[in-house]
């Protein structure tokens, strides 16, 4: 990659992490097709390619492009952070393509093996049957070992170079993020105990430590796309910390209602699950209110532009801090509550939060941190849209909003009917299955998710070719 | 110039953020301590002895499992064993397992980690939810052990030829596609004969857990909807 306006390693390192991502990106939403298409038509690909096979490889493959694209992010603001060249880039490099080959090895196998004996083989060569982290054990150990050579580097240029708040920040919670997945490296007889860690990984993943991650990027963005200034933006970060971890950490009883545990943790999962919000909105205020501020001096000096640096790329910020407080905040609302999670539990209703969730939280940044990528790249000083990337823009968030209203809807059909009315039981479940709402639902998703993807081919096409448009300022 | 506010300072909000943190997960931790003791697997003396568990042993499929409501508690448990006169688990009647109901706490033990191992292996999480968490393309398999379709009156073991709940289960669990129910069909995993078995130990061992009355009204209500 002959890329002559990075002056960094460590950068370059980045834009690797990023192109991997958006290629596994594809993939996931290629084979979340395949799961919608089997809703609507259960024949399609039955025995071939079953709804496990692609929903594994849709949600895993789901977990694995957004590590991607955060190691990749870290990489890409460690040089601007510390003012140095990331410690260890060498070795970084050789891990990004020890990471990648597992990955590609990972998923052919779930392709093309997709199930084993009923023994550890299967655990340790195929996969481990728990969603999300179905990796197998071999690839776990290999996961660790490339998380603690990125957790090092991180610590090593840190250590040597300046260390602000971001990377600070940063340093503490990439360890707890590291930590926890060993938290689901184990096998038990005892499913209750087998979910109750399982949650330590998923939980406070993405309820703690990724919405940790998501505020120091946005600090970051702020800083860099629209120069703000970096004490003010460095005090909310800390501001939402404290409250991203004091309501999620033990908001995790939220998933603890009906799995085996104790009664108590309903009333402590309701108690730090509903206040887990309030940071979100937080992070959107914080987000509007500071470009509000950045632009509103911009014009008080009567000057007539705008403050933002890379234009599709602090979109996608936006997207994030609106997303985030939507998807997790008010969807997340909905269902925390013990006396609603009773019956919405593992329903469509689930689904639509996962969906919006994972994408307003996640996607959205991580989008808009390829973008800086690709203006850094190409030595772009302001980057402005394309028609391609307005349409990436809008297709995309239109399609996965989309996709949640009508999961929200056939939810609602799914849950009253099968739960309320039904009392969950294969005959109940199928009754949901088949009511009008519901059935109109899973169409209107898998039109929606066409719609996601052809917003997908739009940014892929963007990012490929957006460095070369002319009407950037360089 | 405004003397300098402690809100306004970035030290007191990194040493907030790390005091906040602490606590949260020092508290997390020490209920940890208390819910891991709660949940281990309990043993067969348990059973014997008339203890309920909140995660009964293995060989809890010895005994007849039947999901009540709780007058205290106003919601459902699972009742082990029959009922005593206050409505709990009283761990007397027992329930023929593929003919038998003596399997000894190794056996019971060995078959349920076959089961468990095969519920991995094969990959249910990806189509069902088990405890209510996984995917929704197929029903939840919490209670599965008591849905009323695999009953007497039911109609999976008039579908695959079987006089019990177990064997009718095991045999469609070996032959899904050959029994479909729906236009939605569970796909053939390669489940032998024993892993059949294994899994249908796990069923039966994981409606024995104690779920605080999730799924609320399972197996009550019949026909609530078209008034059968
Ligand atoms: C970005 C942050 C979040 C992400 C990515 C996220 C994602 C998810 C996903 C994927 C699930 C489904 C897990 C499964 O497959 O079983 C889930 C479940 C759940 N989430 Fe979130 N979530 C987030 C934040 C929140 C927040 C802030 C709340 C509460 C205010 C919340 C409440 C819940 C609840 C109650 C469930 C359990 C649903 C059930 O019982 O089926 N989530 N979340
Ligand atoms: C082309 C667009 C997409 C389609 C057609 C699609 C389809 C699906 C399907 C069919 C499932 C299985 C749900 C079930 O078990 O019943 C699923 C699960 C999931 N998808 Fe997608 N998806 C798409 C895009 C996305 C995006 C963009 C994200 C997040 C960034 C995402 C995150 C998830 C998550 C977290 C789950 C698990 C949800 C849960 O268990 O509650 N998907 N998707
Ligand atoms: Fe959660």
């Amino acid at each position: 990659m002959a890329n002559s306006h990075l002056k960094y390693e460590s950068k370059k390192l980045a834009t690797w992490y990023f192109t991997f991502a958006a290629i596994i990106f594809g993939a996931q939403l290629l084979f979340g097709l395949v799961a919608a298409i089997q809703y609507v038509m259960p024949s399609f690909m039955f025995e071939v390619v079953d709804f496990s096979v692609a929903r594994m490889i849709h949600i895993n493959a789901l977990v694995v492009w957004m590590v991607f694209a955060m190691f990749g992010s870290v990489y890409w603001l460690l040089p601007d952070e510390t003012g140095i060249e990331t410690v260890g880039v060498g070795i970084g490099k050789l891990l990004f393509w020890a990471f990648a080959a597992a990955i590609v090895v990972v998923v052919l196998v779930y392709l093309f093996i997709q199930v084993g004996p009923a023994d550890e083989t299967t655990i340790w060569f195929i996969h481990e049957g728990r969603e999300y982290i179905e990796a197998p054990r071999w690839a776990d150990f290999a996961i660790v070992v490339v998380a603690l050579g990125f957790v090092a580097n991180l610590y090593m240029t840190g250590i040597k170079g300046n260390r602000s708040g971001i990377v600070t920040v940063l340093m503490a919670d990439m360890i707890a993020f590291s930590g926890l997945y060993l938290t689901g490296m184990f096998y038990t007889d005892n499913i209750s105990m087998d979910q109750f860690w399982w949650w330590w990984v998923i939980h406070l993943w993405v309820e703690a430590t990724w919405e940790v991650f998501v505020g120091a990027l946005a600090a970051y963005g702020l800083i860099t796309m629209i120069g703000a200034h970096r004490k003010v933006v460095e005090m909310w970060l800390w501001i939402e910390v404290a409250m991203l971890f004091g309501s999620g950490i033990l908001g995790m009883g939220h998933h603890y209602f009906w799995i085996g545990t104790p009664e108590y943790w309903w009333e402590i999962g309701a108690l730090f699950s509903a206040l887990e919000p309030l940071p979100l909105v937080a992070m959107f205020i914080h987000v509007l209110y500071d470009w509000g501020k950045m632009q509103g001096q911009e014009d008080a000096k009567g000057l007539e532009q705008s403050v933002i640096t890379n234009k599709p790329a602090f979109t996608w910020f936006i997207l994030n801090a609106f997303g985030n407080f939507l998807g997790a905040g008010i969807w997340g609302f909905f269902h925390t509550l013990p006396q609603v999670n009773l019956y919405t539990h593992g329903t469509q209703f689930t689904s639509a939060h996962g969906h919006l969730a994972f994408f307003g939280a996640y996607a959205t940044i991580l989008i808009g941190m390829m973008y800086l990528g690709v203006q850094g790249k190409n030595g772009i000083k302001i980057m402005r849209h394309t028609k391609s990337s307005i349409w990436a823009t809008s297709m995309i968030f239109g399609g996965v909003l989309g996709m949640t209203m009508a999961l929200t809807i056939a939810g609602y059909a799914d849950f009253i009917i099968s739960r309320a009315q039904w009392g969950a039981t294969w005959e109940g479940y199928f009754a949901g299955q088949s009511g009008v709402w519901y059935l109109q639902g899973m169409n209107w998703r898998l039109i929606m998710g066409v719609v996601t993807f052809i917003g997908f081919l739009f940014l892929v096409k963007d990012l490929l070719s957006t460095g070369r448009a002319a009407h950037h300022e360089r | 110039m405004a003397k300098k506010s402690v809100w306004s300072d970035n030290r007191f909000w990194q040493r907030s953020a790390g005091w906040v943190t602490g606590v949260a997960s020092v508290l997390l931790m020490w209920l940890t301590f208390d819910t891991i003791p709660q949940i281990t697997l309990g043993t067969d003396a348990d059973l014997e002895n008339g203890v309920t568990k909140r995660v009964p042993g293995p060989t809890v499929i010895n005994y007849k499992i039947t999901y009540e409501m709780d007058k205290k508690r106003h919601h459902e448990v699972p009742v082990i064993g029959g009922a005593n006169a206050e409505g709990k688990s009283s761990f007397q009647e027992k329930e023929k397992f593929f003919g038998r109901d003596d399997w000894s706490e190794e056996e019971a033990r060995a078959l349920l980690r076959l089961g468990k191992l095969g519920s991995q292996a094969k990959n249910c999480m990806n189509c069902h939810t088990l405890l209510g968490n996984g995917a929704y393309y197929a029903p939840d398999l919490t209670k599965a052990w008591l849905d009323p379709a695999w009953g007497p009156n039911g109609p999976m073991q008039a579908m695959t030829g079987k006089n019990t709940k177990e064997e009718a289960m095991a045999e469609f669990l070996q032959f899904p596609s050959q029994y479909p129910t729906h236009a939605r069909m569970m796909p053939n995993l390669g489940i032998t004969a024993e892993e059949a078995k294994g899994l249908v130990a796990f069923l039966k061992h994981m409606s024995s857990i104690d779920t605080n009355g999730f799924p609320r009204n399972f197996g009550k209500i019949e026909g609530a909807v078209h008034g059968k």
